[in-house]
């Protein structure tokens, strides 16, 4: 049966849309104006930004350190996750209260620490984005990282999952690779995006450790250029939003075949 | 020599005994059950054979093989368990490939394979659907087939029926047993319902609190418990309390009752006369002198289908009586009956030796 057209829910969305929409609608038209005139429309703001080689440089580092920290993070907390699932499931309040630390700890204390810490490391490590960002990335992502992964585990049955797998015959690693990680592909890709947002959006960590990523240009351009600013917030947004458009999709895929499964 | 053999197993979990120096031991092709109340220790023992856990002390032999120490990947040995545990990501086809693909089977012989398994229990037509796309049945007859895939010396099936529905529970513990027999795998099956292990097995071992109580063929679990556990776990039974009046005859309330197997106990000894309610039956006493005759008042009707259970409230306890449905409408509630037995059916046993009442199993 169709469900009758509510006018009170559609003055909520059209609201709750409004919200929303009327500020990026607004940096639109803000970006479509000339940088010479000031009037609309013109893409020079566009033009201006794609034909900057700052922008893609910082870009290609914020996007390579995002997919390093993705990489790292899912290598450590996936097999993580699952013992602890597994074998040891009195841990996982414990293990989550740790992953509560990165959201307590102000970014400016966590950057001032690990600048002290990591002092006396080699300089591949310490003075490169590569090794220094994302060692204090890794440790952002890990509470959304854990937090997608633990549901994700909690959705499926590892115990009874993981004994069909040995009982026919498979080890660990065929065990892990074959019958656990596609079935918490969703949950993985979910702490991934959430990971790619923060790396793509993170400022402080990497403007106090003097590292010129993606939103120091960002910064740099709004403190600069007003009419190229906005062109590139919204270009920003593209990008956060073509990667939260895939998670939609392919989690949306996963969804359909694992209802009803457990 | 036994093919299977559990040897002195014993399992403790922190305070709780969940096996308490098991042995039991399979022929080959054999089919036993393990049957028992939740937390008996039926599932543990089967884990243990399965290699999911191991023992404190015992030993598990396939083949004369010491198996206790080996992981559960090296067993060959086909589970089924309680819970849905197809792989979600895999279709049927794949779930029961998975096995022969770990063993580094050709992709042809896997095909013919699992084409052959599907057939076998009656899914060919399903197996590109995956797990959601099929019913609970329909789910536990892949996991039958992706168990068989790999042709295991041993196959275990913990509970597989215990999520589905009536019909199919029946339907499918059938098809289980043909499959079984056909093939001529070892299997050792877990349950609770008496009822499943009873109409399937070569053997039941009835476990309580760790321990087996009784070993037998079906039907020797049913007529003749060897303990008042199996008694009572095992089908619906009369309790009737009394005192061993002389060779054969046990005194309860103003009854006399001639029971076979009182006949050498002391004078004087407390004892439960265990009688199966189907074979009490209503109407006026034979008076052979074989039957023992209990007067009481017909206090409600119980449908069960073919049968009525009819419950009587005599004068010292209550007592149950099964009759085939179409004739209970002679006995209405409020009736007094006289409900009489064979008295060579009936059981005897010491009062001391026995555990409380369980609740009456409808």
């Amino acid at each position: 049966m169709r469900r009758r057209f509510s006018w009170g829910a559609g003055l909520w969305l059209f609201i709750g849309a409004a919200y929303f929409l009327i500020p990026l609608v607004a940096t639109l038209l803000f970006s479509l104006k000339s940088n010479e005139t000031g009037q609309c429309c013109s893409l020079s703001s566009y033009g201006e930004i794609l034909h900057d080689p700052a922008f893609w440089k910082t870009l290609r580092l914020s996007l390579i350190l995002a997919v390093e920290t993705i990489v790292i993070a899912l290598v450590l907390l996936i097999p993580t996750v699952y013992c602890v699932h597994l074998k040891l499931p009195r841990l996982r309040p414990v293990i989550g209260f740790l992953a509560l630390i990165p959201f307590v700890v102000p970014p400016i204390i966590l950057v001032v620490g690990l600048l002290d810490v990591f002092k006396g490391s080699p300089s591949w490590f310490y003075a490169e984005p590569y090794g220094f960002l994302v060692g204090a990335y890794v440790i952002l992502a890990f509470p959304y990282i854990y937090f997608a992964l633990d549901a994700g585990f909690r959705a499926i049955d590892v115990h009874t999952l993981t004994e069909a797998s040995q009982n026919l015959g498979a080890n660990w690693r065929t065990t892990l690779f074959s019958v656990i990680l596609p079935n918490i592909r969703a949950a993985a890709l979910a702490g991934a995006f959430l990971t790619l947002a923060i790396v793509m959006g993170e400022f402080t960590i990497a403007s106090l450790a003097t590292f010129d990523t993606f939103p120091i240009y960002l910064q740099y351009i709004n403190q600069n250029k007003a009419y190229p600013a906005a062109a590139v917030t919204l270009i920003a947004f593209a990008i956060t939003w073509g990667a939260m458009l895939s998670l939609l999709l392919v989690g949306r895929d996963r969804a359909v075949q694992l209802g009803g499964a457990k | 020599m036994a093919f299977v053999e559990l040897r002195s197993l014993r399992r403790e979990f922190g305070e709780t005994v969940a096996l308490d120096g098991i042995d039991l031991s399979l022929e080959q092709g054999e089919f036993l059950s393990l049957l028992g109340p939740s937390g008996c220790g039926k599932t543990t023992a089967l884990r243990i054979v399965a290699g999911f856990d191991r023992p404190d002390a015992g030993t598990v032999l396939v083949g004369g093989k010491d198996m206790t120490r080996i992981p559960p990947n090296k067993r060959d040995m086909g589970m089924v368990f309680q819970a849905y545990s197809l792989f979600p990501n895999m279709t049927a086809e794949r779930n029961v490939e998975f096995g022969l693909k770990i063993r580094g089977l050709h992709t042809s012989n896997r095909r013919g394979k699992v084409e052959e398994l599907l057939e076998l229990v009656g899914l060919g037509h399903a197996r590109k659907r995956y797990p959601h796309q099929l019913s609970g049945g329909m789910q536990q007859r892949v996991a039958l087939a992706r168990a068989l895939a790999i042709e295991p010396r041993v196959l275990l099936l913990d509970e597989p029926l215990s999520a589905l529905d009536a019909k199919v529970r029946v339907q499918l513990r059938e098809k289980i047993r043909r499959i079984q027999s056909r093939l001529g795998i070892t299997t050792i099956y877990v349950t609770h319902d008496q009822e499943e292990a009873l109409s399937i097995s070569d053997r039941v071992a009835v476990l309580s609190q760790g321990h087996i109580e009784q070993v037998g063929p079906p039907g020797e679990i049913y007529d003749d418990p060897a303990t008042p556990f199996v008694a009572d776990f095992v089908g619906t039974m009369n309790r009737l309390e009394g005192t061993v009046e002389g060779d054969g005859i046990v005194a309860y309330g103003e009854t006399r009752l001639a029971i076979a197997a009182a006949r050498g106990r002391a004078q004087g000894e407390r004892v439960m006369v265990l009688v199966r309610p189907e074979t009490v039956e209503l109407g006026p006493t034979n008076g052979d002198g074989t039957s023992s005759t209990i007067t009481g008042e017909i206090i409600s009707h119980t449908f069960l289908g073919a049968n009525m259970r009819l419950k009587i409230a005599g004068a010292t306890s209550d007592l149950t009586a099964d009759v085939p449905a179409s004739r209970a409408g002679a006995y209405p509630v409020g009736m007094r009956v006289q409900a009489h037995f064979p008295g060579e059916t009936a059981r005897v046993l010491t009062l001391e030796e026995l555990p409380a009442p369980a609740p009456v199993d409808h």
